[in-house]
């Protein structure tokens, strides 16, 4: 007997049509979904997800780690918990704040289901329908399902080399208040952005802080890349700028432990805290207990450092051999950011590019990445790609890197014998356009594809 | 009725892997709901061996795109001896290249859009750019550039001006080394399925005004609204339904097709191109047009089943 077979009806979408809520129609089909399908193969080098490299964690830590939650509290794991999370937990989150010099009192603190969790909360609590967020351009494409569902309108501001442009945010709010649109909240990765790659300078992140403060505006600093340094002068959180005024911080496990854990935080002015403290008892009632105390065990001496400066040098590493490899392999005309440190360089190909047709092409020669649409509500990014480093060996990323720039290579010369020669190649966007908002589901990629590098 | 072992084949490495698992899991339902032995198998390299361990009686292909649909999982289940849903490969490998499919058509005097055909290597090695010029003097703007081969909207781009049609093509040599310039036709699209070659009723697709020019748009589920039966005079639909017939008869998939067409505003039908392996999602047109015709899902597939050929009886 089938064991699915009991669930197939569930399929028979047709059924249930009737009951779906109105929102659920923004899930649509689109070319880039069919294709992100088809990254998640083996053969397949995937430069696509957002994965840290977990092979690295000792398992032997782990086992260490898991007994003493087991031998100390194995009965408050197993138990249900505080929707704010245990203060234990949240006093660890206080000390990993510390690190990057941020001051947070445990009851400003929520710990959630991951850093994607405090994305929706913060949207449950601010957004209606029609309401607006300002958001980087490009933006977090996993951010942009959580927008697209609470029915917010996005409005992109561009970035540079030192992060979003401050002066285009204070334009686009004068242009909203005009219309008679307040923004609920400006949404930003100031720090190793995802997807750019880049990082708000310290003048615009002052410049920031005092814009939202004089407007009234919430910021949500989505921050889960900030230890990851690799080079350069860390710069102070806005969170740390404001005070807890204006800043609604979001932090995470993820990137500096585990994702699976699925542990993540947010600290938030005191009214808007007890809003998302609503919002979670409403969607997961309270954090794992199981993995608070896993991670509070954890961090209990200074040894989670030691881990975070491995996986700097690893990533480093892996950063430097992929800018390397760009530069070997680009064509002229191709640009990307070079990243101080997280996880991604964004890159630029020349305008006569697509970014979404090009991964067609790269998908048959089994290497694959995140084309740019998936990172802008508004048709923009068309010729750029989202290039991860982190979840890759050094020879994958080499080797990805090659397949890329040679049919980046290809497809140029292509257009130059199209075209009769060569051409001006600087990019030309296109104007935003407000009804193409590409909802990409990024599919994750097996266990068993994170690898060790050979070191 | 008695069970039977089936091996149902879905997914793949095609780009319309989505759609196929989605074809796959609606016909592995209703097999089951007709009392087989199903075995559902997203095709891998483990292809052979998965068969082999189901042992079927019969191959139900529910792939779409490269390697389920241009006759190469055909040939391999020839190999192996196995009877299959579906056309044979000739048909399949025939109907999947559109150029191919749209010469044999026009030599046949079975009206399709005119087109030029151009492959990679001739832009690269014989200087097919000097003939660029050529599309307007012949087709006329707009056009459409499409991949060769390949199924739904993946690579079809429209050029309005002789500037568009270098990134147009660059755009679908992303999916295939082959691609067609079609002159557009401006028109009503409609979709002629054809089971065990009797043509179904005809359908229509109905894409939101706004997106008329926007053809991702045109092919996203939720975007386009489909009527069938279409809103037709009796004579246009009879004539779409006869033109299918010999389409299917040309290429060799009488026993399940659909057929694209264009009705336009001089009430002209053009055959766009013909499908061997029809989507099965519960948006897709052959199921409606089933539905349409008196035969709901679980006939179709019944239908579909009965028409498999065993390979050995040949």
């Amino acid at each position: 007997m089938d064991a699915r077979r009991p669930n197939s009806a569930a399929r028979e979408i047709e059924r249930y049509a009737a009951l779906f809520a109105s929102r659920t129609r923004v899930m649509t089909s689109s070319v880039m979904r069919d294709l992100m399908a088809i990254t998640e193969r083996p053969e397949v080098i995937s430069l696509a997800g957002g994965l840290p490299d977990t092979s690295t964690f000792p398992p032997e830590t782990m086992a260490a780690v898991m007994a003493r939650v087991a031998s100390g509290s194995s009965a408050r794991a197993l138990q249900y918990g505080p929707t704010n999370g245990l203060l234990q937990t949240r006093e660890t989150v206080v000390r990993v704040m510390a690190a990057s010099g941020a001051i947070a009192d445990p009851d400003d603190i929520l710990i959630t289901t991951g850093g994607q969790q405090v994305i929706d909360l913060v949207c449950k609590a601010l957004i209606d329908p029609g309401d607006v967020i300002v958001a980087e351009g490009p933006t977090y494409p996993g951010a942009v399902p959580a927008f697209t569902a609470y029915e917010a309108d996005v409005v992109q501001v561009s970035m540079d080399d030192e992060g979003m442009r401050v002066d285009e945010l204070e334009e686009t709010l004068d242009r909203l208040e005009r219309e008679g649109r307040r923004p609920k909240f400006i949404y930003t990765i100031p720090t190793f952005q995802n997807p750019g790659g880049v990082t708000l300078s310290l003048p615009r992140r002052k410049r920031l802080v005092e814009v939202a403060r004089e407007r009234e505006i919430l910021v949500l600093e989505d921050d889960p890349y900030g230890l990851l340094r690799f080079e350069g002068e860390p710069l102070p959180t806005l969170f740390e700028l404001d005070g807890g005024h204006f800043v609604i911080y979001a932090g995470t496990f993820s990137k500096i432990l585990s994702p699976g854990v699925r542990l993540g935080w947010a600290v938030a002015p005191r009214p808007v805290l007890e809003k998302l403290n609503l919002g979670a008892q409403e969607s997961t009632l309270c954090p794992s207990s199981f993995t608070q105390l896993f991670v509070c065990a954890y961090f209990e001496g200074d040894g989670w450092r030691a881990y975070v400066d491995e996986l700097i040098g690893l990533y480093r590493r892996r950063r430097d051999v992929m800018l390397e490899a760009l530069e070997r392999y680009m064509p002229e005309g191709a640009s990307w950011t070079r990243p101080q440190g997280g996880l991604f360089v964004w890159a630029t190909m020349p305008d006569f590019l697509d970014t979404t047709d090009l991964l067609a092409l790269a998908l048959s020669h089994n290497v694959a990445f995140v084309p740019g649409r998936g990172a802008y509500l508004d048709g923009r990014g068309g010729a750029s790609m989202r290039l991860n480093f982190s979840g890759s060996t050094e020879d994958e990323i080499r080797e990805g890197i090659a397949r890329i720039g040679a049919l980046v290579r290809e497809q140029v010369d292509l257009y130059q014998a199209l075209t009769g020669g060569p051409r001006d190649t600087r990019r030309r966007e296109p104007e935003p356009r407000t009804d193409l908002a590409d909802v990409l589901a990024m599919p994750r990629r097996r266990d068993d594809a994170a690898r060790r590098d050979a070191r | 009725m008695t069970g039977r072992r089936i091996a149902v084949l879905k997914g793949g490495r095609s780009f319309e892997r989505q759609v196929s698992l989605v074809s796959g899991g609606r016909v592995e339902d209703a097999l089951a709901r007709a009392g087989h032995d199903v075995t559902g198998i997203d095709v891998g390299a483990d292809l052979v061996d998965r068969l082999r361990a189901a042992d079927p009686e019969v191959v139900f292909v529910a792939l779409h795109g490269r390697d389920g649909e241009d006759g190469t999982v055909q040939e391999l289940l020839e190999a192996l001896g196995l009877a299959y849903t579906g056309p044979r490969p000739a048909a399949c490998a025939l109907s999947s290249d559109k150029v191919l499919a749209k010469h044999l058509m026009q030599d046949a005097g079975i009206p399709t859009p005119d087109f030029l055909a151009f492959g990679e290597s001739t832009f690269k090695d014989l200087g097919a750019s000097g003939a660029l010029p050529q599309i307007g003097d012949r087709l006329h703007f707009p056009v459409v550039v499409k991949p060769a081969r390949g199924g739904s909207a993946l690579g079809v781009r429209f050029a309005a001006t002789p500037e568009e049609v270098p990134g147009a093509l660059i755009a679908a040599l992303s999916y295939d080394d082959r691609v067609l310039v079609e002159r557009f036709v401006r028109g009503r699209e409609l979709a002629v399925s054809i089971l065990g070659g009797e043509a179904l009723p005809v359908v229509e697709a109905i894409p939101s005004a706004e997106d008329f020019y926007d053809f991702e748009a045109r092919y996203t589920i939720g975007r386009t609204r489909f009527v069938c039966p279409a809103g037709l005079d009796h004579g246009v639909a009879a004539e779409a339904q006869r033109l299918a017939l010999r389409v299917v008869d040309l290429l060799g998939l009488q026993s399940c097709a659909r057929v694209d067409l264009l009705l336009d505003a001089d009430g002209a039908l053009w055959v766009l191109e013909a499908n061997a392996i029809p989507g099965m999602t519960e948006t897709s047109l052959l199921p409606q047009a089933a539905d349409a015709a008196g035969l709901d899902f679980d006939d179709l597939i019944t239908r579909m089943l009965a028409d498999a050929r065993d390979p050995r009886s040949r």
